[in-house]
């Protein structure tokens, strides 16, 4: 039997499907300390071999003490982020402008991912800010929701470079006789520069600049430090 | 059951016959609706065909700058030469869109409704460039959404909400980033280096967007700029023309769209030396 | 006994050209407890009386926030204000996500106004029981709208709505043009000092008045002891500018006022607010 749309399948091997994703590079990293937790990111933005902007930042404060990052395709992670502090509004307009838990955060997010499973936000997301015990937190999840509190994490196109490192200097693994410890925030600082400018080194899509967002119970401040160009 | 693709579900002509549809007298019916039920499933723009070519962007001291051709190219047919590409939106605000054409079109009658709507209400409260560009990514983005995108690349420029130059991206993907020299399509490869070297040479600290910033960059001088970009897209851009638009948007100005301009200066010296640019030699 | 034919429903107008379940509607807004709202060059504030049904139950919300940029006060049916704040919220959020821009409120007023109206003309439906005021700052500065069941929005300098709120709108019409120019303590005293005119056997306190202002730099809403720097009378009466003096005249010409208003508050209703 014949159709139109089997004549075209067999003589024609050429896919024409729209692709509904791109990959606009950039990394993120998150690091809990005792009383602190740091959410860093490379504000690269690229498609390709093309750099499209030397700043575009992708890690925000929104809100409540807890910032937040999706890295990945960026078309996606703004929209999370975005859906993300909807949720969050309608949150304080329902509980009497509560601060909301980044335990609650987390769960949140979970939600909002596992949403779209059958056409998924195509971004690693982590987040970072305090506990009910005013310890630092740090929250990542993988594209469909699934998540877990962790340490540290990396995540984005040079995760696979930079968390290995982590390992070795946050959690001391393969570290002989090294007791685990709270890092203080200058330790963690150097780490995540150490970590980016390494990155920034081995990975195309990666550097200009590094904008690392630092949580304490004060608030958020940021920072912006340079980063290669080439 | 068919399980050909565009018809799958229905009932196999070849095992069945053809669908009587003087059953239950809905021939009449049928007939009537023809175009609800059409012989292919409902299909998506999946490439697109009359297409524009690079848009380019660049700020100043105190706005933006954007050009692009007017050519609307069918494949590599030169076939329509007069397509304004350059959309205003207000005397704020610009788009300058590449890609299809059609969607162009498209997007033109968006805007143009977006404006007629707004206007209803007796809001004084004008659209700012960033309203248009966040608007236009909503668009793009659920279009994308829906596997039925509208394929362009779009830069909108002009004055935004905090009264300083605005100058940003967004594409087919809903894909958005902020520079102070953008380009879409060929332009990344040909026009980009050109200006980012024009802005590196003014000093300009790309992670800052207050004016102050680009308090360097007169506005004759990010022109020139602009029209050695246009000069280079011509040379090197096959689907490109040498008649174009350039628009202007300052605070202190207002807009300024110039039309019909030509690519001035060129040589094409070498051109009698190349094989195939038509001067006679054959091989 | 006379018995009106023409107040069944929205879509019968009597033959005199009115609707009378629309009057009734505006009728309820005046069972509520006073709100005020007034504004100046660069700030608009609302400051509103709330009621406790019972002793020992909580008092009713007077003031809802809309958006970081907008607030309301409601007089009249305090679960239809919910609805319409409800609807605001949506369509604030609505502009925030669209357009990335605070929703500007004369387009905020219109759309409250649009869905009100329908309520007017359709079989069935009944028209919001609730009057609002709405402060908003945007590109265009502070704004003041009085919102009425009738879909009519009207924008003021100043506006009191609800229970007996004839005495503070005399004390607003006399007094407005030197709210231009004022501080925003110095407004929210003098909305203080409006809502005052509307009391008869009780006091401000702070677990009655609630009080909103907004400007440039957004919103802030003051409940219970954050109300409390706003209620001292001597700092507030200064602040209003009331000459002492002048005091004894004010009373007597409020006084016939008041008496026409006592008519709409002795009854005696426990659902409005």
């Amino acid at each position: 039997m014949s159709s139109d749309y089997s004549n075209i399948k067999d003589s024609a091997p050429i896919e024409h499907r729209f692709n509904p994703y791109s990959d606009n590079g950039g990394t993120i990293l998150g690091i809990a300390g005792e009383d602190f937790a740091v959410l860093a990111g490379d504000t690269r933005h690229t498609t390709g071999y093309s750099i499209n902007s030397r700043y575009e930042p992708k890690v925000f404060d929104v809100g409540d003490n807890i910032i937040m990052s999706a890295n990945g395709f960026s078309a996606d992670g703004n929209s999370l982020i975005t859906n993300f502090k909807t949720n969050l509004q309608w949150y304080h307009f329902n509980n009497n402008e509560e601060k909301l838990k980044i335990s609650s955060a987390a769960r949140l997010i979970q939600h909002l991912l596992y949403g779209k499973r059958f056409f998924p936000y195509y971004v690693h997301t982590i987040i970072a800010g305090l506990d009910e015990n005013g310890k630092g937190a740090v929250y990542s999840f993988d594209p469909v929701g699934s998540y877990e509190r962790e340490q540290c994490r990396a995540g984005g196109a040079a995760a696979s470079l930079i968390m290995p490192f982590l390992d070795n200097q946050v959690n001391f693994k393969n570290q002989a006789n090294q007791p685990l410890r709270y890092l203080s925030l200058n330790e963690v600082l150097s780490l995540v520069k150490d970590a980016f400018s390494s990155a920034t080194e081995r990975h195309i899509h990666v550097g200009d600049y590094l904008e690392i967002l630092i949580v304490t119970k004060e608030g958020v401040r940021t920072e912006l430090y340079p980063l290669k160009r080439d | 059951m068919d399980h050909d693709p565009f018809r799958w579900g229905r009932p196999r002509d070849d095992i069945y016959g053809k669908y009587d549809y003087s059953i239950a007298n809905s021939e009449h019916y049928f007939q009537e609706h023809k175009d609800k039920y059409s012989e292919f499933p409902r299909m998506n723009t999946q490439e697109p065909i009359v297409t524009g070519t690079s848009v380019i962007g660049i700020k100043f001291e105190d706005g933006i700058i954007m050009a692009a051709d007017n050519l609307g190219s069918y494949g590599s047919l030169s076939r329509f030469t007069d397509i304004e590409r350059l959309i205003e939106f207000n005397d704020k605000t610009v788009v300058g869109i590449s890609g299809d054409i059609s969607d162009l079109q498209k997007i033109e009658r968006l805007l143009e409704e977006l404006k007629i709507e707004s206007s209803y209400d007796d809001v004084n409260i004008e659209f700012q460039a960033d309203n248009i560009h966040k608007y236009l990514r909503n668009v793009l983005y659920s279009r994308r959404n829906k596997m039925d995108p509208l394929w362009n690349s779009l830069i909108v420029g002009g004055i935004g909400s905090d009264n300083e130059p605005f100058l940003k991206y967004v594409d087919l993907l809903g894909v958005e980033y902020a520079s102070p020299a953008l380009s879409t399509g060929f332009g990344n490869y040909l026009a980009i280096p050109i200006l980012r070297k024009f802005l590196e040479e003014k000093g300009i600290d790309e992670t800052k967007t207050d004016s102050d910033n680009f308090r360097n960059i007169k506005e004759e001088e990010a022109r020139k700029c602009v029209l050695e970009c246009m000069k280079v897209l011509f040379y090197r851009d096959a689907r490109s023309l040498n008649k174009f638009s350039i628009v202007t948007i300052s605070k202190k100005n207002g807009i300024k769209l110039e039309k019909n301009l030509k690519i001035e200066d060129m040589s094409w010296e070498f051109a009698k030396d190349i094989k195939g640019y038509g001067n006679g030699q054959r091989y | 006994m006379f018995r009106n034919n023409y107040d069944s429903d929205t879509v019968t107008f009597s033959p005199t050209g009115r609707l009378f379940q629309v009057e009734y509607a505006l009728e309820a807004i005046k069972q509520g407890s006073a709100s005020i709202g007034l504004r100046s060059d660069t700030h608009a504030v609302l400051v509103a009386l709330k009621r406790n049904a019972e002793d020992l139950g909580s008092y009713h919300k007077k003031i809802i926030k809309i958006d970081n940029h907008i607030a309301i006060a409601l007089s009249g049916l305090a679960p239809d204000a919910r609805v319409l704040s409800n609807y605001l919220r949506n369509k604030a959020m609505e502009e925030k996500l669209v357009y990335n821009r605070p929703i500007p409120i004369q387009l905020a007023v219109n759309l409250l106004a649009d869905k009100a109206q329908q309520n007017t003309q359709s079989y069935g439906s009944r028209p919001y029981g609730v009057g609002l005021l709405v402060v908003g700052y945007d590109g265009s500065g502070p704004h003041l709208f009085e919102f009425q069941p009738s879909g009519q929005v009207l924008e003021f300098y100043a506006n009191a709505i609800g229970a007996r709120s004839q005495g503070a709108r005399t004390y607003l019409e006399r007094n407005f043009s030197s709210f231009k120019s004022t501080t925003e303590r110095e407004l929210i005293a003098k909305g203080v000092e409006a809502l005052r005119q509307t009391l008869k056997d009780t006091e401000l306190t702070s677990s009655n008045t609630s009080i909103a202002i907004v400007g440039k730099s957004g919103l802030k809403i003051f409940e219970n002891e954050d109300v409390e720097p706003f209620l001292k009378q001597e700092t507030a009466l200064d602040l209003a500018g009331i000459d002492e003096n002048s005091n004894s005249t004010d009373i007597e010409e409020r006084n016939p006022v008041e008496q026409t208003q006592v008519n709409d508050t002795n009854v005696e209703t426990m659902d409005t607010d």
